[in-house]
């Protein structure tokens, strides 16, 4: 198994040891780099250090350490100083718990963190009891926010379901459509998004799902599926699914003479798409990962990245790296680590981040973070404002 | 009545080009007994020697036509050499092993063919053209029967027809069924066995080849994996018309097209391969050589 971080002699001491030892080597270099005049805000960071995860939560540490010496250099928030407590779940539910067990302890007043939708869902309750507010970058589980347990928990990341209520709203609310049939490629991916968009639909009065369909990825020809489509009278598709899938229906629609707008979601929003579909590609719409590359802000902190640690950031670091900024805005805002003062902040005061300027909604996801809709026009994806 | 004609259309469609394959795999079980499980890789070197083909034609400025016909020579020339090569370097050193030796063999070198194809091309999709004219006048009729399909569905008509005459008339054909019967007696009356058993793997090769360009141009799209599931449910045709028989793996071919066609139209595309392979589970409880197969009297 290859182990990125800690090496072989990490696995004979226990996790938990490991993780005491190396956050007290931590706060030891951090409290010699800083002089010890005022108390210190304490930050815990939270998520896969070790374990074959580690790749998605390391770049989260280094987000943060970025942020916060970039803050503190400037003088910290009103004067003090902040200390970040870094503790490694290794994305297991277990190990979550005795990670959040030891920040509450060790006195962390926010926290970033977890990496992992299992850890993360595993730890809140014990940041929800001591009243700490959590902000993941990477979580995606849709129920963190939307079963409202977690009052205390905010995400720099769009749920899972983000796409399939992305094309749900585009369909009924812009393009004003009310008859969707929903097709899918029985995968998880797939099929999962299928299941979000249609529970979406079934939710909204005056809509009908008038078809739920897998197909089968590979099949030599899909003209009964369309021809089923037809016979629906559906006036848009959501396809949840890849693009060979998508590529091949929308071809046998358009050869049929079917004008029926064709919605989906990244797994299609891919130039091979276009590239296999030609022409019959054109107007189809597809939701994709918002365009942040020419963000200021995101080639700025990319940069440091480079200069401070010598390689390209990894999985999550522009997400950790507006989490942490989101949360020190909030705590400057807030004027103190008070978990309501912190939390009324995140929800009101908009904070400029790599991924655009965000603030947080009811539930505790990012508004404005995530996907964008893209339109195939004259054979490119063009971003839908 | 419309829906009924156009599933019923469709499941022509995809039964003929399932039967454009299975034709090659009944071919060969009926000859020497053996599955060939890269007969599907054949069908997929086809369709890439024909993209090839067709781009470099395209660039060199033919029309439609001659690209079409170019194309398919080449992608049944290309094709027709893999299949001899196949055929002697891994089923011929075996022919007098254990059945399951070149049955391994097989699989081994579907296995090598499509990975040849990945390195040697790449494992993205690629755009396939549409090689097959668009007649104009069935234009207004294009959500019933795409011409396309009307021309897939009339090369297997012609290639089904001129394999029974060749197989019925010609001195080869009457060659194949004598060592379809009993190659040793063939032999020994001095049919060249191996000979036949060449040209059948050519034959089948070649039909491969038709089928992978009208497929290709069909759906619009190729990769090297496509040959597997090709292979995989025209296999299945050719077992359920009964494997060795020519008319059977056609018959088989169109009862799964129509099946598969039919399960989706009027009950679900979730379970279109449940109730193809239920269906061929259904046929060989009721009737164990397929459709259309003999009971082989145990040669004592």
């Amino acid at each position: 198994m290859k182990k990125r971080h800690g090496g072989k002699k990490f696995e004979c001491i226990p996790g938990r040891m490991a993780a005491l030892l190396s956050s007290a080597i931590f706060t030891a270099t951090i409290l010699t780099g800083q002089a010890l005049a005022a108390d210190p805000i304490k930050i815990g960071v939270a998520g896969a250090h070790s374990g074959d995860l580690a790749s998605y939560g390391l770049p989260s540490v280094k987000a943060t350490e970025l942020v916060i010496k970039a803050k503190n250099a400037a003088g910290g928030i009103q004067g003090r100083p902040i200390q970040l407590l870094i503790q490694d779940d290794a994305c297991k539910p277990e190990m979550a718990v005795n990670a959040a067990t030891k920040l509450v302890a060790d006195g962390a007043q926010a926290i970033l963190g977890h990496i992992c939708s299992g850890a993360t869902n595993a730890a809140l309750g014990i940041y929800k009891d001591a009243r700490l507010v959590v902000i993941s970058p990477s979580a995606t589980n849709p129920p963190l926010t939307q079963s409202g347990l977690n009052p205390n928990f905010f995400r720099t990341i769009a749920s899972d379901d983000a796409q399939a209520r992305m094309e749900v709203d585009f369909a009924l609310n812009h393009l004003k459509l009310k008859k969707i049939a929903v097709i899918h490629d029985k995968g998880d991916y797939g099929k999962g998004l299928a299941e979000f968009a249609k529970s979406f639909l079934e939710a909204t009065p005056g809509t009908q799902v008038v078809l739920f369909e897998g197909v089968t990825p590979g099949a030599v020809d899909y003209s009964a599926v369309v021809q089923k489509i037809r016979k629906s009278g559906a006036e848009a598709v959501i396809f949840g699914g890849y693009h060979p899938e998508a590529s091949k229906i929308v071809t046998q629609m358009r050869k049929k003479g079917m004008k029926t707008p064709f919605i989906s979601d990244d797994g299609v929003k891919d130039e091979t798409f276009i590239k296999v579909a030609g022409k019959y590609a054109e107007g189809v719409y597809a939701t994709g990962p918002k365009d942040t590359s020419k963000n200021p802000l995101t080639i700025q902190a990319i940069a440091d990245h480079k200069k401070t640690y010598g390689e390209e950031p990894g999985a999550f670091f522009l997400n950790a790296y507006a989490a942490a900024q989101a949360l020190v805005n909030a705590i400057e805002k807030a004027g103190s680590t008070d978990y309501d003062k912190i939390v009324t902040a995140l929800r009101t005061v908009p904070v400029e981040t790599p991924l655009g300027k965000i603030t947080f909604d009811d539930r505790g996801d990012a508004i404005g973070v995530g996907f964008s809709m893209y339109q195939v026009q004259n054979g490119v994806y063009v971003e839908l404002k | 009545m419309d829906y009924f004609l156009e599933l019923f259309l469709g499941g022509l469609t995809r039964g003929s080009i399932y039967a454009l394959i299975a034709l090659g795999y009944t071919m060969v079980y009926g000859i020497i007994e053996l599955i060939n499980f890269a007969h599907g890789e054949i069908y997929m070197i086809g369709a890439f020697t024909a993209l090839i083909a067709a781009s470099v034609l395209a660039i060199m400025g033919f029309g439609p036509v001659p690209i079409l016909f170019l194309a398919m020579l080449l992608a049944i020339l290309y094709s027709c050499a893999y299949g001899y090569t196949l055929e002697k370097i891994a089923y011929k050193p075996l022919r007098h092993s254990n059945r399951l030796a070149p049955l391994i063999s097989a699989i081994g070198m579907s296995i090598f063919f499509q990975n040849y194809v990945l390195l040697a091309q790449t494992s993205d999709f690629l755009p396939f053209p549409s090689l097959l004219p668009e007649v104009p006048f069935l234009e207004p009729y294009a959500y019933i029967i795409r011409s396309s399909e009307i021309f897939i569905i009339l090369t297997t008509l012609v290639v089904m027809v001129l394999l029974s005459l060749l197989i019925r008339f010609t001195r080869i054909g009457k060659a194949m069924r004598a060592t379809a019967q009993d190659r040793t007696m063939a032999m020994l009356l001095g049919v060249d066995v191996n000979r036949v058993i060449s040209v059948t793997f050519v034959i089948g090769s070649a039909m491969a080849a038709i089928g992978g360009v009208l497929i290709a141009s069909h759906i619009g799209q190729i990769n090297f994996y496509i040959g597997f599931i090709a292979g995989i449910k025209a296999f299945t045709a050719a077992v359920l018309g009964g494997i060795g028989s020519i008319p059977g793996a056609v018959l088989g071919s169109l009862v799964l097209g129509w099946t598969e066609s039919f399960a989706t139209g009027y009950i679900s595309s979730d379970y279109e391969d449940v109730f193809a392979f239920g269906f061929l589970v259904l046929i060989l409880i009721f009737r164990p050589a397929g459709l259309l197969g003999k009971t082989a009297a145990q040669k004592v």
